[in-house]
């Protein structure tokens, strides 16, 4: 089994969006030549390159208020939201991009996991930890209760009843169960919720009810740090999970499910299983949205969430391990920045030019920001799925081969 | 070919601590960032930025894009621009018209999409990377209460523009929110006894309402005021929110006794419901002995415009009119028509005066320090901005004034003379105890967003 592990692990390192991976290109044609390990010579430490992605990645992630400032993008909400909203793609990324099992409703538990946490906040304590725990546990038990149903279908029937389950929970949300979910509103942490596990250390009346860790409250640059420590976490376990012979199997059901029946495997369970994790991904990243902002709406159950999530997957790459997040990071930020672009910000960003030329830019420019930031994004989604059908990923890896390729024949001796 | 090692333990502590050193670098660059002053965005510098968030997309854009419009109108009165609108009326004011305290006012705008979570976003942007000073904005009470909390917990003022739900300023009310804006309670105070006097006291009402805390409240203000002057409520149905169509929920109530519809409905969804109430030929049914008849709690004159035809003799209560004759509206309505060619909407009036009533508070102050700008709004009695005398309660931060019981005219002389005022409710009579609907404002001091 060990030696199958570092078999797969380094294949495995081919697909994905890691410069690096071009390393082991070469090692996994002559896997031959690697010393068999024993089984009592597991690896403790995981592959040189896994450590050195994460801690790329964690560089980039925590120096976003530095890389960001240029781009006018520096503000903690923002950038929670690429943390959470990477977390949530990270996970969904298990289904989709490892699995092949295109979910249209993960944005169902995205909202249970914020009811989950919301309802902790008032009920048990305003400290993250709980809220983080009971969220996650809430949205694996009905990834569990919703992949057990759907499971049983593949490709678009599949889609189509994961889709169907969102929109149950949405509406139940919305309406039905309002005295739970508060309805349009939205449920939000009132001042004199019971909070029992705070009225047991001290009061549980508080003049501002925010969310904290041990005292430290979880707004601005706190709340982003929490959430990047959260995204540098779950980026681990996803790169565990890919590197592992679980990840290798749910390949396997993604190249052909029924050849892996054949073989002799019930796929059911592992499916099942990345299935439950990827939905407890999702209520993580919707325990952290009420982190920072303790309000839970039902908004964010609607299948248009569920969509954005697939976009934001697809955009970036799937299957590979940074292409969901740097989906996700482009997405919002279309969403928050492009959006607000308006008229006048054109004007002057284009105020170089002489008047009627300026004129003709501002008008040929304006439908794509503001309220047409969706057109912009229609437009870079369709060239990304023409040209680049690997996503942004693939994109950055062509790149990046193109750049050893010139250096090669200096290098590779 | 490079060999994989596993690292040695020296190796790894090595670079665990560079790794560390690494990850605490952005925080010496960034901590100085939100250490700000003395409060959350006090304004630097020349200008002052104010935040306005409201409905560019969904059911209520079109109030929207009109709020926007009285906002950029004020922002202009307020630097000195124009012919200076409501500051040349308003009563008592320290407005200058050089700006606000000397600093020259802009403004950034932002989208709530009608959604709770939209709105938040975009207000945190407003208040994170903008720096605004002061935002607001409205058209659904939900998304204004939603952002209501937001402006508490990070201490930053919110004038609620179009929220007519009793519980922004009753169970959800908030130390850093304001509402100008009328409320549904008042709307049934100031309907019931018109709707007795006119349709008399023996009616059965059936209620579509949609489904959020606004539908919610005004339901039950409409249900009270109007059982307790006799009637009889056949039955309440909710609808979401932008249902667009509504001919399944429309259906029953012919068969269900009732002999009035009331529609708890705004927006384009009022435009849709009445639209279709009309088209299934409700308003010519006789039912009971008795005409059939349909009201709208909560009118605009944007719905009327939409709804065309089928407002004609409908009912309902307005926060304010174009028409009517005071000083302030006549100054209001003239700006306002000379910079966009239309005549404003209440919704843009109460956006317009929310601005002015916190700049003036700022002026009162001198101050942007929060605290003393709110202190400054609690309790302020001024005139002059088109509702007759008019009090911002400190209790619950609701102001109390004259509320307008409306119909839609049956011979509009222009596409914005729709609707006419059937009588004035003097504010004595809308006015009610700040405990009824309970709630509790929070404190002055909040550590928000400069903690």
């Amino acid at each position: 089994m060990d030696t199958t592990n570092t078999t797969a692990d380094l294949k495995s390192a081919t697909m994905d969006a890691d410069t690096h991976s071009a390393h082991y290109h070469t090692k996994s044609e002559v896997p031959t030549q690697l010393p068999p390990l024993g089984p009592d010579m597991r690896p403790l430490w995981p592959p040189k390159v896994d450590i050195l992605m994460t801690v790329l990645f964690g560089i980039a992630v925590f120096s976003m208020p530095i890389w960001l400032q240029p781009f006018g993008a520096a503000y903690p909400d923002l950038m929670q939201r690429f943390a959470i909203f990477g977390i949530f793609a990270i996970g969904f990324n298990i289904l989709f991009g490892l699995t092949g099992y295109l979910s249209f409703g993960h944005a169902a538990f995205l909202g249970i996991g914020s009811y989950a946490a919301v309802w902790s906040f008032k009920l048990l304590s305003l400290n993250v930890v709980p809220a983080i725990i009971l969220s996650v546990l809430i949205a694996g038990v009905f990834a569990a209760a919703i992949g057990y149903v759907s499971l049983r279908r593949s490709g678009i029937y599949f889609s189509i009843l994961t889709l169907a389950f969102a929109q149950m929970c949405y509406n139940l949300a919305y309406s039905v169960l309002t005295p739970i979910t508060n309805g349009e509103t939205g449920l939000r942490v009132l001042r004199n919720d019971p909070r029992v596990l705070d009225a047991l250390v001290g009061s549980s009346e508080v003049a501002i009810p925010r969310a904290s860790f041990f005292g430290i409250s979880m707004t601005g640059m706190a709340g982003f740090w929490a959430c990047a420590v959260c995204l540098m976490i779950a980026f681990y376990i996803a790169l565990r999970i890919t590197r592992s012979p679980f990840g290798m199997m749910l390949r396997g059901i993604k190249s052909n499910q029924t050849r892996m029946a054949y073989v002799g495997f019930n796929t059911r369970p592992y499916t099942l299983v990345a299935f439950i994790v990827s939905g407890m991904y999702a209520g993580l990243a919707g325990a952290l949205l009420a982190v920072v902002d303790p309000l839970a709406g039902a908004e964010r159950m609607q299948w248009t969430a569920s969509g954005e999530v697939v976009l934001m997957t697809i955009l970036g790459g799937a299957g590979t391990l940074l292409g969901p997040f740097i989906g996700a990071v482009l997405i919002k930020y279309f969403e928050n920045i492009f959006s607000a672009l308006g008229h006048t910000t054109l004007s002057d960003a284009f105020s170089f030019l002489p008047d009627g030329v300026r004129e003709f830019a501002v008008s040929i420019v304006s439908p794509f920001v503001g309220e047409g930031w969706h057109l912009t994004l229609g437009v870079l989604f369709v060239l990304v799925v023409i040209f680049l059908p690997g996503g942004l990923a693939e994109g950055f890896r062509r790149i990046g081969r193109m750049f050893r390729g010139g250096n090669k024949s200096e290098t590779s001796s | 070919m490079t060999k994989f090692e596993r690292p040695s333990r020296r190796g790894f502590l090595q670079g665990t601590a560079i790794a560390g050193a690494t990850l605490a670098v952005p925080t010496f660059f960034t901590r100085g960032a939100w250490a700000q002053a003395n409060f959350c965005n006090a304004p630097k510098g020349a200008s002052v930025v104010l935040g306005f968030n409201v409905p560019q997309t969904g059911s209520y854009a079109d109030e929207g894009a009109d709020e926007l419009r009285a906002y950029q109108l004020a922002v202009k009165h307020l630097n000195g621009e124009g012919d200076g609108g409501m500051l040349n009326t308003m009563k008592p004011s320290n407005l200058k018209g050089n700006g606000i305290l000397g600093k020259k006012v802009e403004y950034v705008t932002g989208d709530t999409q009608t959604k709770s979570d939209a709105a938040r976003a975009s207000a945190r942007r407003m208040i994170e990377k903008d720096g605004v000073i002061m935002f607001g904005g409205g058209s659904s009470s939900g998304v204004a209460i939603a952002q209501q909390s937001l402006a508490q917990e990070i201490g930053v003022v919110y004038m609620c523009g179009l929220t007519h739900s009793n519980d922004t300023t009753g169970k959800d009310k908030r130390r850093y929110g304001f509402r100008h804006f009328f409320n549904a309670y008042m709307s049934g105070e100031a309907l019931g006894p018109v709707l007795a006097e006119v349709m008399g006291k023996d009616r059965r009402a059936y209620h579509l309402t949609a489904d959020y805390t606004w539908g919610w409240t005004q339901e039950e203000s409409i249900k009270n005021a109007t059982e307790a002057l006799g009637w009889e409520t056949a039955q309440t149905v909710r609808t979401p929110l932008g249902a667009g169509d509504f001919s399944q929920y429309l259906t029953p109530v012919l068969n269900s006794g009732a002999d009035v519809l009331i529609l708890n409905h705004y927006g384009n969804d009022m435009v849709n419901s009445l639209t279709q109430a009309v088209q299934f030929g409700m308003r010519d049914k006789q039912v009971n002995g008795k005409q059939f008849e349909i009201v709208v709690p909560l009118y605009s004159e944007l719905m009327a415009e939409g709804a065309g035809e089928a407002v004609k003799g409908i009912f309902g209560t307005s926060n304010w009119d174009w028409k009517l004759t005071d000083e302030g509206t006549a100054a209001f309505t003239k700006s306002f028509g000379q910079e966009y060619g239309r005549p404003p909407s209440q919704a843009a009036h109460t956006c317009y005066v929310q601005t002015l009533l916190y700049a003036n508070a700022a002026e009162t102050a001198g101050t942007f320090y929060p605290p003393e700008v709110i202190k400054a709004l609690e309790g302020f009695e001024f005139d002059g901005m088109g509702n007759g005398p008019t009090l911002y309660r400190a209790d619950d931060h609701q102001c109390f004034k004259d509320v307008l019981v409306v119909r839609g005219k049956e011979n509009p002389s222009s596409q914005f003379d729709l609707l006419e005022v059937y009588k004035v409710v003097p504010r004595d009579q809308v006015t009610y105890k700040a405990d009824i609907f309970g709630g509790e404002l929070g404190p002055y001091e909040v550590a928000g967003c400069a903690a």
